[in-house]
């Protein structure tokens, strides 16, 4: 049971920002401790897609729903859910205004998911976790891109959440930065979080995931394992995007 | 001017007290005004930033000896005269620091919105993402960064508005410029008068830059 859980189920997703259809239509399932990696050229809806699974995005159509919740719905407290499922940015997103403690225990102190004590200690094990356990006094502006990233993912833990969302975690890092970051993802995923990134990391996308969409124009082209979809597409467009990329 | 000075210089200096006394009333709900406006202006609710778009218009749009006339004389007028209540009469105090407040409050609407617009949405989002409300998240993340940014057009602001306080002498509130006009008209010594007063000003200023710049670097210390 445990294993087969469905974490994520999205059904007929449609996303329009004023005219333009960004979601066309997109059904799929997440289950529990799968590594799911999204591709597609940019413009395809991947991020849109993401962000539409924590509600920053507002759906237009279908269902999404998240640990058995229905988050299209409107009397839904999406801050509950929300705590469930981390998310980490392409700019990472740190909080300027605090250093990387108050960074990581801003939302367990505010959400009383933790006492003082408690909250800085997770924080020091989540920083040991992605090897960055002396920065805990610097303030962002102090940090690498990567390692600002690391803090991120790092922040997301603290909260001890069900689920992962990563937003093209490394598209703004500087290259010799982007193993750090990936060794990270890559430890979470060993570990049996239930992931969802959109990357153009093809080299790890075929190393963690256990399945890859490729999205293009708003659909759901080509899904199934690394193997299948990124070393022996079937479909035209899912050829053609590789060999660019590739 | 000496003489000047020895014989109304405490009067002058009252005064002072009285301009300082009705710019801070004033600055006090400026400063409530805005944050109110500028908050209703950056929510996602149309009506909301209407609302505060409509205020900052009209009162931006109307001149301000207009709007001390107007709440001094022409409210009064409408509740009393034309409307037939028996309203407690306006101290020209309470009027001013209305005036103020409105006047002050629009441009520090202004200021607020544009300081919280300027701090980037992901901070916001990265604060929505961990489960955190959109007020705690505005408290606690984004406030804080907007403030810096905010800081001089802020004092900037209290340093228009203490100057704003000599368009009241024209309600009758006894603040410095219209005391002035009392000991000038008594003494007939314009020039020394008005050196007088516009020095007086000057220093109040300039203190009050000099403080503004010491909490602006304060602010930007740990950056």
């Amino acid at each position: 049971m445990a294993a087969e859980e469905i974490k994520i189920h999205v059904k007929n997703l449609k996303k329009n920002f004023g005219k333009i259809e960004v979601l066309k239509d997109i059904s799929v399932d997440v289950k529990q401790g799968e590594v799911v990696v999204v591709i597609g050229p940019s413009g395809s809806g991947k991020s849109t897609f993401l962000r539409c699974l924590n509600r920053l995005e507002e759906s237009s159509g279908g269902t999404i729903v998240v640990d058995g919740v229905d988050i299209t719905q409107k009397k839904v407290d999406i801050n509950k859910v929300r705590e469930n499922v981390g998310m980490v940015f392409q700019h990472f997103n740190l909080f300027n205004n605090l250093d990387v403690m108050g960074n990581m225990t801003l939302a367990p102190l505010q959400l009383k998911k933790a006492t003082p004590q408690e909250a800085k200690k997770k924080a020091v094990e989540m920083l040991e976790r992605v090897g960055l356990a002396e920065k805990a006094d610097a303030y962002p502006s102090q940090l690498s891109g990567g390692q600002k990233q690391r803090v991120a993912i790092a922040r997301a833990l603290c909260m001890n959440p069900d689920i992962m969302l990563f937003d093209e975690p490394t598209s703004a890092l500087d290259p010799e930065m982007v193993g750090e970051v990936l060794q990270v993802m890559k430890d979470l995923a060993a570990s049996g979080m239930t992931m969802v990134i959109v990357t153009h990391e093809m080299g790890f996308a075929r190393e963690v995931a256990d399945r890859v969409i490729f999205m293009d124009g708003g659909y759901i082209v080509e899904e199934g394992t690394p193997q299948e979809v990124l070393l022996n597409p079937k479909e035209s467009r899912t050829i053609d995007f590789l060999n660019k990329v590739l | 001017m000496i003489k000047i000075i020895t014989v109304y210089g405490n009067m002058l200096l009252g005064a002072m007290g009285k301009t300082l006394l009705l710019a801070l009333c004033g600055l006090f709900f400026a400063c409530i005004l805005g944050l109110f406006f500028g908050l209703l202006s950056v929510v996602k609710n149309r009506a909301c930033n209407i609302i505060a778009q409509i205020f900052v218009d009209v009162i931006r749009g109307v001149p301000m000896i207009v709007l001390a006339f107007f709440v001094y004389f022409g409210i009064p007028y409408l509740l009393n005269n034309m409307l037939g209540l028996n309203t407690p009469v306006m101290t020209a105090l309470q009027a001013g620091t209305i005036c103020l407040a409105l006047n002050c409050g629009a441009y520090m609407s202004e200021i607020i919105r544009a300081g919280i617009e300027s701090v980037d949405k992901g901070q916001m989002e990265a604060a929505r993402s961990l489960g955190l409300s959109y007020f705690v998240s505005m408290r606690k993340v984004v406030l804080p960064q907007a403030i810096r940014t905010m800081i001089p057009s802020i004092i900037n602001q209290f340093i228009i508005t203490l100057k704003d306080t000599s368009i009241l002498s024209v309600i009758g509130f006894p603040e410095l410029v219209n005391t002035a006009k009392n000991v000038q008209a008594a003494t007939f010594k314009s020039f020394q008068t008005w050196t007088i007063v516009g020095i007086m000003y000057l220093i109040v200023i300039t203190i009050l830059s000099r403080c503004a710049k010491m909490v602006e670097r304060r602010l930007n210390r740990g950056r």
